[in-house]
C-alpha cells in the first residue's frame, strides 16, 4: 500500500480533496430546500419546465447533426488524402489546427461579420452545426488521422480491389470496421461537448441547453446546482463509452 | 479518383469559406473604418478597459496553465508508478476524462454552489470561524476563476502527459540509480529533460484551453470581470458602446496572441531538440 510514497499519497489526497468537494457540495445544495430541509424539489421543479425538453432535444439534434457533418465531409476527405493525397496533408494539418489557434468567440465574431444572411441559413439553429463542425474539428481530425495511420490504407485498397471489391465496398467493409473505435471516440466526443456547447449558441441567440441552464442559472441557484449534476452525469455517460470503444485512452474536447 | 477529389475539394472548400473567411474578415475589418484604412481600432486596444482585459487573460491564462501543469505532471506521475495499485490508475484516467470535458456553465454553477458568495463550504467554513469573503477570497475574482479553470485543466494535463511519463523506461532509473543519482538528480538530469517538450506541448494547449474559454468566466461573472473573450461577446451582444471594429481587433489580437505563443513553442521545442539529437 505504501509503494506511492508519502509524496504520492500527499498529491492524490490534496487532488481528491479538490476535484470531489465542489461535487460532494454541488450534490448537497441541489436537493437544498431551504432551512434544514433536504430532498427532490428542485429536480422536480427542473424536470416541470416547458422549456427544458426543447432545449435538450435541440441540442441533442444539434450534437447528431454535427456527428453526420464529420462523417460525411471529414472522414472521406480524410480517407481519400491519405490514399491518393498524402502532399495534401499539410493543408490538413493546417485546417484542424485553425479552430485551437482562432478561439470561438473569435470565430463567431468573424462568421457574424461576414455572413448577415441567407435567413433560412443564419436564422435556423442548424447554423450552428457549422462552428460545431469545426469546434470538433481538432480532435476529430486527430483521432481518425491516429486510426488511419494505424491501418495500412494502401494494402487494404490493394488487396480488396484485387478480390474485385469497388471503393465503396472497401470503405464499408474494410475501412469503416477498422476505424471504428477511432470513431465512435470522437462521435461521443462530439456529443459532449456540442450538448454543453454554450459560445456559439449565446451569441448567435439560440435556445439550446448549455443556453437554457445558464438562464435558469441565473435566478435559480439551486436548480442550478442540479443542472450541473444532470450535465455532470451526461458527461460521465458519454466518456463511459468513449473509455470503452477507446480501449481506456481518454478523449479530449473543447468548448470551455 | 473524381469522387475522391470531390470528398477532398469539399472539405477544403467547406473549411475556407467558414472558417478561413470569417478569420481573413476579421483582419479586415479591423483596419478598415468608415473613411478608408485605419489603426483606429488596433489602436483602440491600448484603451484602459482592454488592456486591463488582455491582462486578466493573461494572467489567469499563464496561472491556470502552470497549475495545471505542475498538479496534472504530479498526479499522473503518482499514479503511474510501477507499485501502484491499478484500480487507482483506472480511477484517475476515467474521472479525468469526465472532469476534462465537464467545463463551461455547468462547471461555474458547481462552483457557485461550493465557493460562491452564498455557496455550501462558504457557509460551512464560517461557521467554523474562517470567513472567505471576508478575508479577501472572492470566486469572481482572477483568483477564483484561476481556482475554477484548474478543475478541467489539471485532469487535461494527466490526460496529454501520461503517455510521454509511461515512455520513460524504467532502465533510465535504474541506470541513473546504478551510477549513484539520487532522485533529485535523475529528475533533473534526465527526467525531466526527457519530458520537457510534452510539459511544453502540454502547457501550451493549456493555455489555449484557458485564454479562448468564455462559457465559464461568463456564467460565473455574468461578463463582469473583463476578459478577451468577455469584452468580446459584450460588443457581439450591444452590451457597450463599441463598434463591431473593436470587437474585430480585440479577436485578432487574441489570435496573434496565440500565433505568438505556438511560434514561442516551436522555438523553444526546437532548442530542446538541439540538446537531444537522438529525439
Amino acid at each position: 500500500m505504501n509503494r506511492l510514497g508519502l509524496g504520492g499519497w500527499t498529491v492524490l489526497l490534496l487532488a481528491g480533496i479538490y476535484f470531489l468537494v465542489p461535487l460532494g457540495m454541488t450534490v448537497a445544495f441541489s436537493l437544498w430546500e431551504g432551512g434544514s430541509r433536504y430532498g427532490f424539489a428542485s429536480y422536480r421543479v427542473l424536470l416541470g419546465r416547458p422549456e427544458l425538453p426543447g432545449s435538450l432535444l435541440l441540442s441533442v439534434e444539434l450534437a447528431v447533426a454535427t456527428a453526420v457533418a464529420l462523417i460525411v465531409v471529414l472522414l472521406p476527405a480524410m480517407i481519400f488524402m491519405n490514399l491518393y493525397a498524402p502532399r495534401m496533408r499539410p493543408v490538413f494539418e493546417f485546417i484542424a489546427a485553425l479552430p485551437f489557434v482562432v478561439p470561438a468567440i473569435a470565430l463567431v465574431a468573424g462568421l457574424s461579420a461576414l455572413f448577415t444572411g441567407p435567413e433560412w441559413l443564419i436564422g435556423s439553429p442548424f447554423y450552428l452545426v457549422i462552428p460545431y463542425f469545426f469546434l470538433a474539428l481538432p480532435y476529430a481530425y486527430r483521432a481518425l488521422d491516429v486510426g488511419l495511420r494505424a491501418l495500412d490504407l494502401t494494402t487494404l485498397t490493394e488487396a480488396g480491389q484485387s478480390l474485385g471489391a469497388g471503393m465503396g465496398q472497401i470503405i464499408r467493409l474494410v475501412v469503416f470496421p477498422n476505424l471504428r473505435s477511432a470513431l465512435v471516440g470522437s462521435l461521443l466526443l462530439t456529443l459532449a461537448v456540442v450538448i454543453g456547447e454554450f459560445t456559439f449558441a449565446n451569441v448567435l441567440l439560440f435556445r439550446t441547453f448549455a443556453v437554457f441552464m445558464n438562464e435558469i442559472g441565473q435566478h435559480e441557484a439551486t436548480e442550478a446546482a442540479a443542472l450541473s449534476m444532470v450535465s455532470f452525469l451526461i458527461t460521465w455517460g458519454a466518456m463511459l463509452g468513449v473509455l470503452v470503444v477507446g480501449r481506456g485512452r481518454a478523449p479530449v474536447g473543447g468548448g470551455r | 479518383m473524381i469522387l475522391a477529389w470531390f470528398f477532398i475539394g469539399l472539405f477544403i472548400a467547406v473549411s475556407a469559406a467558414f472558417m478561413l473567411a470569417p478569420t481573413v474578415m476579421l483582419a479586415i475589418q479591423s483596419v478598415v473604418g468608415d473613411d478608408g484604412l485605419t489603426l483606429e481600432f488596433i489602436q483602440s486596444l491600448g484603451d484602459y478597459r482592454y488592456r486591463v482585459a488582455f491582462q486578466n487573460s493573461l494572467v489567469l491564462s499563464v496561472a491556470s496553465a502552470t497549475v495545471g501543469v505542475i498538479a496534472g505532471g504530479l498526479i499522473a506521475h503518482a499514479v503511474l508508478k510501477p507499485g501502484a495499485p491499478g484500480w487507482l490508475r483506472a480511477t484517475v484516467t476515467s474521472f479525468s476524462a469526465v472532469a476534462a470535458n465537464f467545463a463551461g456553465v455547468p462547471l461555474a454553477f458547481a462552483f457557485i454552489s461550493t465557493l460562491g458568495s452564498l455557496g455550501l463550504l462558504t457557509q460551512l467554513l464560517k461557521g467554523w470561524g474562517l470567513d472567505l469573503y471576508g478575508n479577501g477570497f472572492s470566486l469572481y475574482s482572477i483568483s477564483g476563476l484561476t481556482l475554477v479553470y484548474s478543475y478541467f485543466q489539471v485532469p487535461l494535463m494527466v490526460i496529454i502527459v501520461t503517455p510521454a511519463i509511461e515512455a520513460l523506461r524504467p532502465a533510465w532509473r535504474e541506470a541513473a540509480d546504478s551510477l549513484g543519482a539520487n532522485g533529485s538528480q535523475y529528475w533533473r538530469m534526465v527526467g525531466l529533460p526527457v519530458l520537457a517538450p510534452s510539459l511544453l506541448s502540454g502547457w501550451i494547449l493549456l493555455f489555449g484551453s484557458a485564454f479562448s474559454a468564455y462559457a465559464t468566466a461568463y456564467a460565473l461573472t455574468s461578463g463582469n470581470i473583463g476578459l478577451v473573450t468577455t469584452e468580446i461577446s459584450n460588443v457581439l451582444s450591444g452590451n457597450v458602446m463599441a463598434s463591431p471594429q473593436t470587437g474585430a481587433a480585440l479577436s485578432v489580437g487574441m489570435i496573434v496572441v496565440m500565433v505568438g505563443v505556438l511560434a514561442l513553442s516551436a522555438l523553444l521545442a526546437r532548442r530542446a531538440a538541439r540538446w537531444m539529437p537522438h529525439r
